[in-house]
C-alpha cells in the first residue's frame, strides 16, 4: 500500500484531478441549473489549477485559482440576478448551434493535436524549461515574470488595453437608458 | 517542487472532512420538529408579504465586474515584486504604463458615476416613490 | 517519540514522511490545539472585553469567569434543530456554511508560527513553505464570498437574499485594495513566500509597518472589512436586514458561519502579523542589545511562537475594541470609502514603494 503511494502517488492523484477536470467540465454544458453549471466550472478550474501546479507552472496555477475564482463568483451572481431558475426546466438552450460547435471542436483537437506533435520531445517529468533562467533555477514565479516582462513586454501592456475596454464595457452596460 | 503543495491539499481535505463530520454530528444529535409556520421563511413575525425572489439591481453585478478586472491587474502586478531588483528602470516604467492604462478606466469608471453608490439608490428610490 | 518518528521515516519513506504524515500532524495540531479553542475563546474574551467596556459584567456564570461558557455555548449549538426553510434550495443552504469555513483552514496550512528548523531534522512552526504562497492567501481569500452568496441564495429569504449580496459587494470591493497593498511589502522582500517575507524583515532590520505604514493602514480597513466586523459589519445590519445572510440559519450551520467569521478574523490578522508586524521576529530585530527578548532559552525556536502569538492576541483585542468604540457605516460609505480612497491610496503607495525600491 505505501510503496503503491510512494511511487505512483503522482500519477494517482494526476488522473484523479483530470477526471474531475473532465467530468465538471462536460457537467458544465449537460447540467441543466445554471447554478450547476457554475459551480461545475468552478471546479473545472480548480482541477485544472491543480494540474497545473503538479506540473510544475506554479504561478500560473495560482493564478488561475486567483482569477476564475473570483470570476465565477460573478457567474453565479449573473444567474441569480438574471435568470428565472423556475421557469427555466422546459427551454432548449443553444441546441441550433451543434453543428458549428461540433466543427470548432474537431478544428480546436486538431490545432492541440498539432501543437502537441510539433513539440521537442521531452521526458514526462522534465520541469527545467519551467523553472530555470538561463540555465539558473529560480523557481517557476521568478522565471515566468521575468519573460513575461521583457519578451512578452507588448502582449502585456495589450492586456492591460483589453481590460481597460473591459472596464468601459462594465460602465455603459451600466448605464440606464 | 509540487511536493510542497501536498499539505495544502491535506488541509484542504482536513477542513472538509471537519466540516461534514460537523454537520453530520449535529444531525443524529439534533432534535427536529417541523411544521408549515415554522420552516416558513422570516418575515418579521407576519405571513409573507411578497416573493422572496426578488430582482436585485443590476449595482452588484457592475461592482462584482469591476472586481474582477482589478483583480487581473493585481495579479499582473505580483510578479512584478520578485524581478523588480534586477529589472531597474526598464521595468519599473514598463509596469508603471500599464498601472497608468487601467488608472485611465479607473477615472472613467468614477467621472461616469460608476461608483457613486448613494446617487445611483438615491434615484432609484425616488423614482419609485413617486410612480 | 523520536525514536516513533524515525521508525515511520523508516516505514514511509522520505516523500511520504516530510510531505503528507508530518503536515497531517501538524495540521491536526494547528487546527485542534491552536485554532478552534483560540476561536472558542475569543468569543468568551469578546463578550467579556466588551462587557468591560460597556461597564457590564460579561458571562460570568459557567464556571469561574464563565470560562466554561464556550463549552456550553458548543452543546447548545449541537442539539439545537437544523431547520430548513421552505422552498430553499437545499444543497446551497448546506453547502454554504462549509464554503466559509474550509478556505480559512486552508490558509492556516501556509503562515509561518515560528522561524523554521535551525538544524537538520528540527521543527519548523509551520506546515508549508510554498513559493507563491501570498498569492495562494488571496485567491482562497475569495472563496468565503462563494458560501455566503449561496447561503443567501439558498434561504428562500429577502433579508438573507439581500444579506449575501450586500455581503459579497463588500468583500470583493475590499479585496481590490487589499490586493494592492499587499505590493508594497512584497516589493520590499522581493518574495511571496510568507517565510520569505519575515525573513526580509529580519534582514531589513525592521518590521515592514515603518517603511510601508500606508500599506499596512489599508490593510487593516480592508481586512475588517472582509471578515464582515464592525465598523463594517453590514451583512448583519440588525436594523435594516435582521440578520443578513444567516437570517434563516439555525443550529450547527448558523454555528459554521460564526466560526467562519472567527476563523477569518484569525486569518487576518495572521497575515497582518507576518507581513507587516514581523512574524515570529522580536521587536527592533536589529538591536543586539535587545536580543534577549528572542526568548532563546526556549527550546526549538518556541520563543518565536510566543512573539507570534502576542502580536496576534494584539490584533484580536483591536478588532474587539473597533467593535466597542465604532458606529457602523452606511453601506453606500462603506463603498466610497473602498473604492475611492482605497483603491488610490494603495495604488500611490505602490507607485512609490517601486520606486525607492529601484532607486536604492
Amino acid at each position: 500500500m505505501i510503496e503503491l503511494l510512494t511511487q505512483h502517488g503522482e500519477a494517482i492523484l494526476f488522473y484523479a484531478f483530470a477526471l474531475a477536470a473532465v467530468v465538471s467540465a462536460v457537467g458544465v454544458i449537460s447540467l441543466r441549473n445554471p447554478m450547476y453549471c457554475a459551480l461545475s466550472l468552478l471546479v473545472t478550474f480548480l482541477a485544472v489549477a491543480a494540474l497545473f501546479l503538479m506540473r510544475h507552472a506554479e504561478l500560473l496555477g495560482m493564478v488561475q485559482l486567483f482569477v476564475y475564482g473570483g470570476g465565477i463568483m460573478v457567474l453565479f451572481l449573473f444567474v441569480i440576478m438574471l435568470v428565472n431558475l423556475h421557469r427555466l426546466r422546459e427551454v432548449r438552450l443553444f441546441n441550433e448551434q451543434v453543428p458549428i460547435a461540433l466543427v470548432l471542436g474537431v478544428l480546436l483537437v486538431a490545432l492541440f493535436g498539432w501543437v502537441f506533435l510539433s513539440l521537442p520531445a521531452s521526458a514526462p517529468g522534465d520541469s527545467t524549461a519551467l523553472v530555470s533562467l538561463d540555465g539558473e533555477v529560480v523557481g517557476n514565479a521568478k522565471a515566468v515574470a521575468w519573460v513575461l516582462y521583457t519578451e512578452y513586454l507588448l502582449p502585456f501592456e495589450i492586456a492591460s488595453i483589453f481590460l481597460l475596454v473591459a472596464m468601459i464595457g462594465a460602465v455603459v452596460l451600466g448605464r440606464r437608458d | 517542487m509540487p511536493e510542497t503543495y501536498l499539505p495544502v491539499l491535506l488541509a484542504l481535505a482536513f477542513a472538509l472532512i471537519l466540516g461534514g463530520v460537523i454537520l453530520a454530528a449535529s444531525g443524529l444529535i439534533g432534535r427536529g420538529s417541523g411544521g408549515r409556520v415554522k420552516l416558513s421563511p422570516y418575515e418579521s413575525g407576519e405571513p409573507l408579504l411578497d416573493p422572496s425572489r426578488k430582482r436585485i439591481s443590476i449595482l452588484f453585478f457592475l461592482i462584482a465586474i469591476d472586481f474582477v478586472i482589478f483583480d487581473v491587474e493585481a495579479a499582473f502586478l505580483y510578479p512584478w515584486v520578485l524581478v523588480l531588483r534586477e529589472g531597474g528602470w526598464p521595468l519599473f516604467w514598463s509596469v508603471m504604463v500599464f498601472v497608468a492604462l487601467i488608472l485611465v478606466g479607473f477615472v472613467y469608471i468614477w467621472r461616469k458615476g460608476g461608483l457613486d453608490l448613494k446617487k445611483r439608490f438615491r434615484t432609484r428610490w425616488q423614482e419609485a416613490s413617486h410612480g | 517519540m523520536s525514536g516513533l518518528l524515525a521508525a515511520m521515516l523508516e516505514a514511509t519513506g522520505p516523500t511520504l514522511f516530510h510531505y503528507v504524515l508530518v503536515p497531517l500532524i501538524k495540521i491536526a495540531i494547528v487546527l485542534f490545539a491552536g485554532v478552534l479553542p483560540l476561536i472558542m475563546y475569543l468569543v468568551l474574551a469578546e463578550r467579556k472585553v466588551l462587557g468591560f467596556m460597556q461597564a457590564r459584567v460579561g458571562p460570568n456564570r459557567v464556571g469561574l469567569w464563565g470560562l466554561l461558557q464556550p463549552i456550553a455555548d458548543v452543546m447548545k449549538l449541537l442539539v439545537k434543530e437544523d431547520v430548513v426553510p421552505r422552498r430553499a434550495v437545499r444543497w446551497a443552504f448546506v453547502l454554504g456554511p462549509c464554503l466559509v469555513v474550509a478556505p480559512a483552514f486552508v490558509i492556516f496550512s501556509v503562515i509561518p508560527f515560528g522561524p523554521p528548523a535551525a538544524t537538520e531534522g528540527g521543527i519548523s512552526w509551520f506546515v508549508t513553505d510554498i513559493n507563491v504562497a501570498l498569492l495562494m492567501v488571496l485567491a482562497l481569500a475569495t472563496l468565503p464570498v462563494y458560501g455566503i452568496i449561496l447561503g443567501g441564495w439558498g434561504s428562500n429569504s429577502k433579508f438573507s437574499l439581500l444579506g449575501g449580496l450586500r455581503s459579497a459587494a463588500q468583500m470583493i470591493s475590499y479585496e481590490v485594495p487589499q490586493g494592492f497593498a499587499l505590493v508594497g511589502p512584497l516589493l520590499l522582500a522581493g518574495t511571496m513566500s510568507l517565510v520569505g517575507i519575515v525573513e526580509a524583515q529580519r534582514d531589513l532590520g525592521m518590521w515592514f509597518i515603518v517603511p510601508q505604514f500606508v500599506a499596512f493602514f489599508v490593510f487593516l480597513v480592508a481586512g475588517v472589512a472582509e471578515s464582515n466586523r464592525n465598523p463594517f459589519d453590514l451583512p448583519e445590519a440588525e436594523s435594516e436586514l435582521v440578520a443578513g445572510f444567516h437570517t434563516e440559519y439555525t443550529g450547527i450551520r448558523f454555528a459554521l458561519f460564526f466560526l467562519g467569521e472567527y476563523a477569518n478574523m484569525i486569518v487576518v490578522s495572521s497575515v497582518a502579523v507576518t507581513l507587516f508586524l514581523g512574524g515570529w521576529l522580536r521587536p527592533f530585530p536589529s538591536v543586539e542589545a535587545l536580543s534577549f527578548l528572542d526568548l532563546s532559552f526556549l527550546p526549538a525556536g518556541l520563543g518565536g511562537v510566543v512573539w507570534f502569538s502576542l502580536k496576534l492576541f494584539v490584533f484580536l483585542f483591536v478588532y474587539i475594541w473597533f467593535r466597542g468604540t465604532f458606529p457602523r457605516y452606511r453601506f453606500d460609505q462603506l463603498m466610497a470609502l473602498g473604492w475611492k480612497w482605497m483603491i488610490p491610496l494603495a495604488l500611490v503607495n505602490l507607485f512609490l514603494t517601486g520606486l525607492v525600491k529601484v532607486w536604492v
